[in-house]
């Protein structure tokens, strides 16, 4: 029967793009719970780090490094975390959003602005639409090693000390939970005063510093930078993985109501066709 | 009762120990330092080796590490391990690279270093249109659905 050919296939494709949806969803799920545990691995240090930087700021060094030193802003660094792959639903669309925002609220200020990218869609962004672009690290894969972010962190880093950049800041999603990812912007550089954890001494002390108070300075802090960095990517793929899943459970579920439909029309097309043909038969019947 | 303190050994990617000794002792830049509890407060940088610690009731563990930065508060001390073996030049490289790869892309795309803010408004507006009207439609099906 000629009558149901082109929704058959019609019906075809679009199961074919179903299964398809219903893999990726299965990989993103299982990849969302490694990335997850990875995210919670890197959240001891970050916490170890920011309580010596915490320290540090009650300790009163001789040496006061350039990283805690305010400036007068003239020129903004931003590093912006976004995925190398997309079919993620709107997850780069809203942190581009609040690129966007921020930098448009930048340039009305007179700031200039380096951009630092992580990830390809980033890259992708950028291109299109302008921006001065200084650094860029894509394909990381979905265990990133920190090593693989130390070159594109180090460029901001120098530029800050140079004075090319007086103020440094990270975009990346935050993980709320699988359903909600929140683009946020965190200032990295100048450092920021850390929460007080409320055991101050009272009288001024400072560390041993083991060689110099300016070298293991600049070690400390240029390590609490970097682990803030590889945070923001790691978690950024945690966001990254649980938007896919929820974005590919959406593809697969209206990919079966579009099954549904189709096959509802086909049904009646082929019940059609044979109402049809019986009619006919019976009238050629009464007519002879 | 035998004194004790805290130690925390992180690196950026995992935690490697946690808990309550009586000695640690790291390899620090300036020589091996043993650290028992209510040491000054000290900060030093790590070179590549062991870190010995020893436990409540006198058990002995080793961790390797490749370098980092050892803290030290008269309670608490913290071994913040470098990952991989860090060296100036590599790092500079690295750094070198990503500059490179910014500017190849750079070259590559019709690009300005003035950010098109009109432009990526008018984008990111029109792809936020398209997940809402796919949002949209999906409950629309779903509501004619009985």
């Amino acid at each position: 029967m000629a009558i149901g050919k082109e929704i058959r296939t019609q019906i075809k494709s679009v199961q074919n793009t179903q299964k398809i949806t219903s893999a990726m969803e299965m990989v993103a799920a299982s990849k969302m719970r490694k990335a997850q545990e990875r995210m919670a691995a890197t959240r001891p240090y970050a916490e170890n780090i920011s309580r010596v930087i915490g320290h540090l700021a009650k300790a009163h060094p001789e040496y006061k490094h350039p990283f805690m030193l305010h400036r007068e802003v003239k020129r903004v660094g931003i590093i912006v975390v976004s995925t190398d792959r997309g079919l993620c639903g709107g997850l780069n669309t809203n942190l581009f959003k609040a690129a966007t925002v921020a930098m448009k609220e930048w340039m009305e200020s007179d700031l200039e602005i380096d951009i630092c990218v992580v990830g390809q869609k980033g890259v992708g962004f950028f291109k299109r639409h302008g921006g001065k672009v200084v650094a860029q690290k894509t394909h990381m894969g979905d265990s990133p090693k920190i090593e693989d972010l130390l070159g594109s962190i180090k460029v901001m880093n120098d530029a800050f000390i140079n004075g090319e950049i007086d103020q440094l800041q990270l975009l990346n999603n935050k993980f709320i939970n699988t359903m909600t990812q929140k683009p946020t912007l965190q200032q990295l550089l100048p450092l920021v005063e850390g929460a007080d954890d409320g055991e101050d001494l009272g009288y001024r002390w400072d560390y041993i510093y083991e060689p110099d108070a300016k070298e293991v300075l600049d070690e400390t802090l240029m390590r609490y930078v970097e682990s803030l960095v590889y945070q923001g990517v790691v978690e950024n793929i945690a966001c990254e993985q649980s938007a896919r899943m929820v974005a590919m459970k959406a593809a697969t579920d209206n990919a079966g109501d579009l099954i549904d439909d189709l096959e509802l029309v086909y049904n009646k097309a082929r019940q059609g066709a044979i109402t049809q043909e019986l009619s006919e038969i019976v009238a050629g019947a009464a007519a002879v | 009762m035998s004194m004790t303190m805290h130690v925390n050994i992180v690196s950026a990617e995992e935690e490697i120990f946690a808990g309550t000794v009586e000695q640690v002792h790291a390899p620090a830049v300036m020589g091996e330092v043993g650290i028992y509890p209510r040491h000054t407060q000290m900060l030093t940088r790590l070179k590549p080796g062991e870190v010995r610690i020893i436990r409540e009731g006198g058990e002995e563990e080793f961790y390797f590490i490749s370098g980092g930065i050892l803290e030290v508060q008269p309670h608490v001390v913290t071994v913040l391990a470098d990952t991989a073996l860090r060296a100036k030049d590599v790092d500079e490289e690295a750094a070198l690279e990503a500059k490179r790869r910014a500017e190849e892309s750079i070259r590559e795309g019709s690009n300005s270093d003035e950010f098109d803010v009109a432009k990526a408004e008018l984008q990111l507006a029109e792809a936020v249109a398209m997940l809402r009207t796919v949002d949209h439609l999906r409950k629309k099906l779903k509501g004619s659905r009985v």
